[in-house]
């Protein structure tokens, strides 16, 4: 068991393209860290760093105290579960999973106590003699952890192990793994595209964005507090809508009318000029279901098409966007993976709405909720410091009024 | 109807491919007088059987003990020397970015392209002044250095299609290079190897030009030269039916072993390494 420190980790390939730039992520004893980002933001390269099968160009790999740098991945005592499970086809999953103890040389009484406690944790009983090509892909993924768990490594590492399986499979997965590490309480680093396995897995979540550390939090800080328009854009399913806004005095101008901010915010993104205002789905609601007694504001607007899903409802509103924004948001959806469609607010509505497609219906915002994002940097102006982990640029003593 | 069709065709290629084959056995069981004066059967007519006489005669002759000896050990050198060094060359092929790779393989090529006989001479005269002529050493050389090349394509092939993730996971697990190479990827690559090595042990075996050429004596003179020099004690009348005994000896190795090899050689060994 040990911690992981990466102190200003740089991975350069021959073109000198860096994949991953000064990261530094510090992963305590017994930690489950979630490493996420869109594809080629250098989250496996970093992994692979960790456990070793990448040179590090620049920085310090700390590993339980030592600087493992150099050190070949034998030597390190990690144990690591791979996209495809790599498991070895020539041997029956018994083999497979004392493979690593059979390296270490263990006497065979050991072996066999070790691999049958593994087993017994991951209920593959019945499959040790079978050889790993007449297993199902979810038994191939509890032998390929039943490799890494059996050996006592100081850290676990997960490289997107579940993104080979069927949707039901992932979830049971998902809470197996979680189960898991849990019950072992062993340092454990994963790497996931997937933001529900990055929200639901991780005591902490750190964002890669192009080989950039953006923002190292919890789930809920990540979600309540993104630290720029990337993290609030990747972070949560439907995505967070962004609207072109100008603030004046305590009032924001937003496509569909203006909506009231407080005055802490306000005095944050003054004089800023245009900016981009990030919502939530869920900040909005049909004004006819809000109770009255929350406070927040109203406007129109017609509803242009309306998903109805039974406990909730999603309705779609396109509006207009000056082309400052319109770029930044392109920009934005291409760093996303995403493709670029018409700009459109998507609103989270409750399952009893009696709003129909074409209505005209009077929408009520949670403005509390409401992060103003400077257009230039993405930068998140209103941005609460103190509940949104780390972000590199920002010690979390100053305030971001910059 | 359309079962038939293929039923016929391979019973037409099997008594294609084998006639020969069973021609040469009927011949082993007939009397030298009967070949001699015809004996047109596929069995031997009443009285042109020899029984086992032939084999007998085969086996009990000295010269012909030792090119056997001869051949299964010179060929099976060179299968083992040729498969080891195809196994690590082909691996570092397949698995290393190093300069002169494409130097190695094209080279590896232009040698198996190069026709057998040019190099017989040369090789007569430097085997000469090494002292290399007439010995195992001199017939294992030739034989490694043109199976090798095939030997190398094949295993590097195999290496290509076992996924990197293999060796990674081992090392991670606390394999060595070394260890990664032997307990994971050599298993894997069995098919190959085994494959590389019944190719190479049909070349050694089956070679003439070699073996007639570089040797002089039955110190290391192998089976199909031996055979050559079979001839009896009537130079002119050449004893058919034990030069088609001792084809049919010399055969018996090479099919032993092809069904050893051929057990090893399992297809989708690596299915269930990785998903697909």
């Amino acid at each position: 068991m040990a911690a992981i420190e990466m102190k200003n980790i740089v991975k350069k390939y021959g073109d000198g393209f860096p994949a991953v730039n000064d990261v530094s992520i510090n992963v305590a004893d017994g930690e489950f860290v979630i490493l996420v980002g869109p594809s080629g933001c250098g989250k496996s390269t970093l992994l692979r760093m960790i456990v070793g099968l990448e040179d590090i160009t620049e920085g310090e790999m700390v590993i339980g105290g030592k600087v493992v740098n150099d050190l070949a991945p034998r030597d390190r005592n990690l144990a690591m579960v791979f996209q495809n499970y790599a498991l070895y086809p020539h041997l029956s999953v018994y083999e497979n999973i004392a493979f690593p103890l059979r390296l270490a040389k263990a006497d065979e009484k050991t072996v066999d106590e070790k691999v049958r406690a593994a087993s017994k944790t991951l209920e593959l009983d019945e499959h040790l003699q079978r050889k790993p090509g007449n297993l199902s892909g979810g038994q191939r993924q509890r032998v390929a952890m039943g490799r890494a768990i059996v050996r006592d490594a100081d850290a676990f590492l997960f490289d997107e192990p579940l993104s080979n399986l069927d949707a039901k499979l992932r979830g049971q997965m998902r809470s197996e793994i979680s189960r898991l590490q849990k019950k072992l309480g062993i340092t454990t680093v994963y790497v996931t595209h997937d933001q529900t396995e990055a929200m639901t897995l991780g005591d902490r979540v750190a964002v890669l964005k192009r080989g950039l550390l953006q923002q190292l939090a919890t789930p809920r800080e990540l979600y309540g507090n993104p630290g720029n328009l990337f993290v609030a854009g990747f972070i949560g399913s439907p995505p967070m809508n962004f609207l072109p806004a100008t603030v004046e005095g305590t009032t924001v101008e937003l496509p569909f009318g203006k909506v009231e901010i407080s005055a802490e915010k306000a005095e944050r993104a003054a004089g800023k000029g245009l900016l981009i205002a990030g919502i939530r789905p869920e900040a909005f609601e049909d004004a006819s279901v809000v109770d009255s007694a929350r406070t927040g504001s109203t406007f129109k607007a017609v509803v242009d098409v309306l998903e109805w899903l039974g406990n909730e409802a999603y309705a779609y509103i396109p509006f207009e966007a000056p082309p400052e924004v319109t770029e930044q948001l392109q920009q934005l959806e291409r760093d996303l993976d995403g493709e670029t469609l018409r700009t459109q607010l998507v609103i989270g509505l409750d399952g009893s709405t009696k709003i129909k497609e074409g209505d005209e219906a009077e929408i009520w915002v949670d403005t509390s909720k409401m992060h103003l994002f400077d257009p230039a940097t993405g930068e998140n102006l209103t941005v609460d410091l103190e509940n949104a982990g780390e972000i590199p640029g920002h010690s979390a003593k100053q305030p971001a009024t910059a | 109807m359309r079962k038939l069709g293929t039923a016929l065709g391979c019973l037409l290629i099997l008594v294609w491919c084998l006639l020969p084959v069973a021609w040469i056995i009927s011949l082993s069981f007939k009397s030298q007088t009967a070949i001699t004066n015809g004996s047109p059967g596929f069995l031997p007519a009443s009285g042109d059987s020899a029984g086992w006489q032939n084999y007998k005669d085969v086996l009990d002759n000295e010269q012909f003990r030792r090119a056997i000896i001869n051949s299964i050990g010179i060929s099976l050198i060179a299968t083992a020397l040729s498969v080891i060094i195809a196994t690590l060359a082909a691996y570092a092929i397949a698995r290393l970015e190093f300069q002169g790779k494409k130097f190695v393989l094209t080279t590896a090529l232009a040698i198996a392209m190069f026709p057998v006989v040019s190099l017989v001479g040369p090789l007569f005269d430097m085997w000469r002044a090494f002292g290399l002529y007439d010995t195992w050493p001199g017939l294992i050389i030739p034989y490694m250095s043109f199976t090798l090349p095939l030997a190398i394509w094949t295993l590097s092939a195999f290496f290509r299609e076992i996924p990197w993730e293999m060796e990674q996971a081992a090392q991670v697990d606390g394999a060595t290079s070394w260890q990664a190479f032997r307990k994971v990827i050599v298993p894997l690559a069995a098919p190959g190897v085994f494959t590389a090595a019944i190719l190479t042990f049909f070349f050694a075996w089956n070679d003439f030009v070699f073996g007639i050429s570089l040797t002089s004596t039955e110190r290391s003179r192998p089976i199909p030269a031996a055979l050559s020099f079979f001839v009896g004690s009537d130079p002119f009348n050449r004893p058919a039916s034990l030069l088609a005994a001792g084809a049919v000896v010399s055969t018996i190795p090479i099919i032993i072993i092809v069904l050893i090899f051929q057990r090893k050689i399992v297809a989708g060994l690596t299915s269930g390494a990785v998903k697909g």
